[in-house]
């Protein structure tokens, strides 16, 4: 590495002002046919509607035919890996659900998976709190992939798909306000379980949400499945197989889209999934239109989920039992928003030595992790979401690194669009499903 | 404490960023050097005598056979397939139900060609790239973890390879895993760790002129302090704390 990578500087009585050019953009362009100006280089994004958020596109344009594409991405580097390694384990939760901002309780779940791995804990987590997480992790696949829906549909010129699947996941992240207080961000899914447990108010919820669903359903497919525009910009566009998909590391829905049936919930089974009876969709053709048929029918199966997780849903505890590690507080709403119970202040303070103990080294220093690294993949609305953790033996992540879906499936958008036509950019960048603040972490 | 600023080895020094005050982030020392003291405060105020404490550090132990699972499979398999399994396999660590082979840099790419080829092995999925450094360790600080998964027997193996930082270079293993493309280049952006044969190693989530690699445990997290309700409160890696 030369100092010619960087951007040139100069001095200016502000200080040094630095000209960023994009790194190697200028060799991609150098490399083609200096007379042939025909070719023009398209900068797109990263404020621009379609590119799915931050994503900025270089597209190499001959007429209307991408001949090179290039994404960039860290528009929305936020440094939360690093973060992480400053805070303590618990707190760790509310870092991650942050990163991939459509998924939050995969990113939390993983995170916790991970943890408790780590501590050796894994069986001791109560069957209500997986169930719990199950129950959690499915609501939100239904509502990420109601997003995508949407966007890809405004992406396509279908608006009011885009107002029907924003409506619709109203509907879940109020079922999420109601149990965990937060419609986003929740940091719900802590290690060594669950923050509280769920409301039977949201239990109602889920029902209703049951029963609403697959009218709503039958709704998007009489708006987009038979709809001429809609197939003629799906069907034999942005084509993936599935050997191109395992080189490139894309996993999830895009995978299955190309025929291979591999879902970690099934292959590799966490969290109790492989006692549940759902089917994994998959499609032949590799094309947007199979990922849009994968997606609507993961959803179907995801609302199976559901059903069997509110149907096991029995009374019991949603922390592990070991007071080392269970977070300690039971956490109430009072006049000032939500906080330590009144019982658990009056416990802490006026009868139990023990617990005051307890409580305060947990919030102040937290627990201490057995030194050691493990690696834990779940899938996520986009792939596989994978958690490797170092622990150094302190109360503090030393190193946690997120495998995440976005930013590796994002690595086929050249694959993809080179070729095609610039409209086709936007299908099949859309079909990738990229949510940044994953993407970029 | 070490300072590991200066070693060069050919990649960009880490150092203040050109035009920060002397409040930027880059400034700032590393909250401690890594495995001690107890509150996370060096030199002032520290008078609980805590400060001195060394934390060991776990030395990895290499596992015994048998390891149970399938993973006297995998080193079979791999033994058989790979001559020079002796040579560039320098641990295997059996931990928590995970397998890792320790391997050595220079061979990196061999072995996940192997890893990926042979039909008894078949990781055909390349799931993660990252690093890990393990500052004050030993002389090879810098550890690139590559995850592996076989979609055909279902297995996930974990490679590990460690370089200096004075010398952090180790073979691309893009020819074989393509997916590594992306992965490589965040190892490179966040622990500069050049990966030797990669078509485009630049940097991919830091800005291009970023001066220093963030994720190296020498790299301060940076910050301001902020005055709440009139004290002020540390940035968060200067603040006292357990660790």
């Amino acid at each position: 590495m030369t100092t010619s990578n960087y951007a040139t500087e100069r001095e200016t009585t502000e200080g040094k002002v630095f000209t960023v050019t994009g790194g190697d953009w200028d060799q991609v362009v150098s490399g083609t046919d200096p007379i042939n100006d025909e070719r023009i280089v398209v900068n797109m994004g990263p404020q621009h509607p379609s590119t799915h958020g931050v994503l900025r596109l270089i597209l190499e344009l001959e007429g209307e035919t991408v001949r090179e594409a290039r994404s960039v991405i860290g528009y929305l580097h936020t440094g939360i890996e690093k973060n992480l390694e400053y805070r303590n384990w618990v707190q760790g939760s509310t870092f991650v659900t942050r990163m991939d901002y459509l998924s939050p309780i995969f990113n939390e779940t993983a995170y916790a998976l991970a943890v408790e791995k780590l501590l050796g804990v894994t069986d001791d987590v109560t069957e209500r709190a997986t169930t719990i997480r199950v129950l959690m992790m499915e609501l939100n696949r239904i509502s990420s992939h109601l997003v995508w829906l949407a966007t890809t549909g405004m992406e396509l010129g279908a608006i009011n798909m885009m107002l029907y699947g924003f409506r619709e996941r109203e509907y879940i992240l109020d079922i999420f306000e109601t149990i965990t207080g937060l419609r986003m961000n929740h940091a719900y899914v802590r290690p060594g379980g669950v923050a509280q447990d769920v409301p039977d108010d949201a239990i109602r919820k889920i029902r209703d949400f049951l029963v609403l669903m697959p009218k709503k359903l039958k709704e998007y497919e009489n708006l987009l499945s038979g709809q001429p525009i809609w197939i003629e910009r799906t069907q034999n566009v942005a084509v993936l197989d599935t050997t191109a998909c395992v080189a490139l590391g894309i996993t999830g829905p895009v995978l299955r889209s190309a025929g291979l049936a591999w879902d970690l919930r099934k292959t590799m089974p966490y969290c109790g999934y492989e006692t549940y009876e759902f089917d994994v969709p998959t499609h032949t053709d590799g094309d947007v239109w199979g990922r849009y048929l994968v997606r609507l029918a993961e959803i179907r199966e995801s609302l199976k989920l559901v059903e069997q997780a509110l149907d096991r849903l029995k009374p019991g505890p949603v922390m592990v039992a070991d007071k080392k590690i269970a977070w300690p507080a039971q956490l109430a709403i009072g006049v000032d928003g939500m906080g330590n119970s009144l019982e658990h202040v009056a416990k802490i303070m006026g009868q139990s030595m023990e617990s005051l103990i307890h409580h305060f080294k947990l919030v102040t220093e937290g627990f201490r992790v057995p030194p050691g690294q493990v690696y834990v993949g779940i899938e996520s609305p986009r792939g596989e979401l994978g958690v490797h953790a170092v622990s150094d033996g302190g109360t503090r992540p030393y190193r946690v690194h997120y495998r995440e879906p976005s930013f590796v499936n994002l690595q086929a958008l050249p694959a993809m669009a080179e070729g095609g036509l610039i409209a086709d950019v936007i299908a099949g960048g859309a079909s990738l499903d990229p949510v940044m603040g994953g993407c970029d972490r | 404490m070490s300072n590991d600023r200066n070693d060069d080895g050919g990649v960009p020094v880490p150092s203040v960023p050109a035009g920060a005050s002397g409040t930027a982030p880059a400034e700032y020392p590393p909250a401690s050097p890594a495995g001690r003291g107890m509150f996370g405060n060096q030199g002032t105020g520290d008078v609980s005598g805590y400060g001195g404490l060394v934390r060991p550090r776990r030395s990895i132990e290499e596992a015994s056979r048998p390891y149970g699972s399938y993973f006297d499979e995998v080193r079979d398999a791999l033994e058989e397939a790979y001559p020079q399994f002796g040579e560039a396999i320098e641990k295997v660590v059996v931990d928590r139900g995970e397998l890792t082979l320790h391997v050595r840099p220079e061979r990196i790419a061999e072995v996940c060609q192997v890893m990926r080829d042979d039909m008894s092995l078949r990781f055909e999925l390349c799931s993660s790239v990252s690093g890990v450094d393990y500052l004050g360790a030993d002389g090879r600080r810098l550890h690139v973890v590559y995850q592996l998964t076989s979609m055909t027997y279902r297995r996930l193996v974990r490679l590990e390879a460690a370089v200096s930082a004075e010398d952090p270079h180790l073979p691309s293993v893009t020819a074989v895993y393509p997916t590594a493309d992306w992965q490589e280049r965040e190892t490179y952006d966040m622990f500069g760790i050049v990966f030797d044969g990669h078509p485009n190693l630049t940097r991919i989530l830091m800005p291009d002129d970023w001066e220093g690699h963030p994720q190296r445990k020498d790299y301060p997290l940076g910050g301001v302090p902020v005055e709440y309700k009139g004290a002020e409160i540390p940035p968060p890696d200067r603040r006292r704390s357990y660790q």
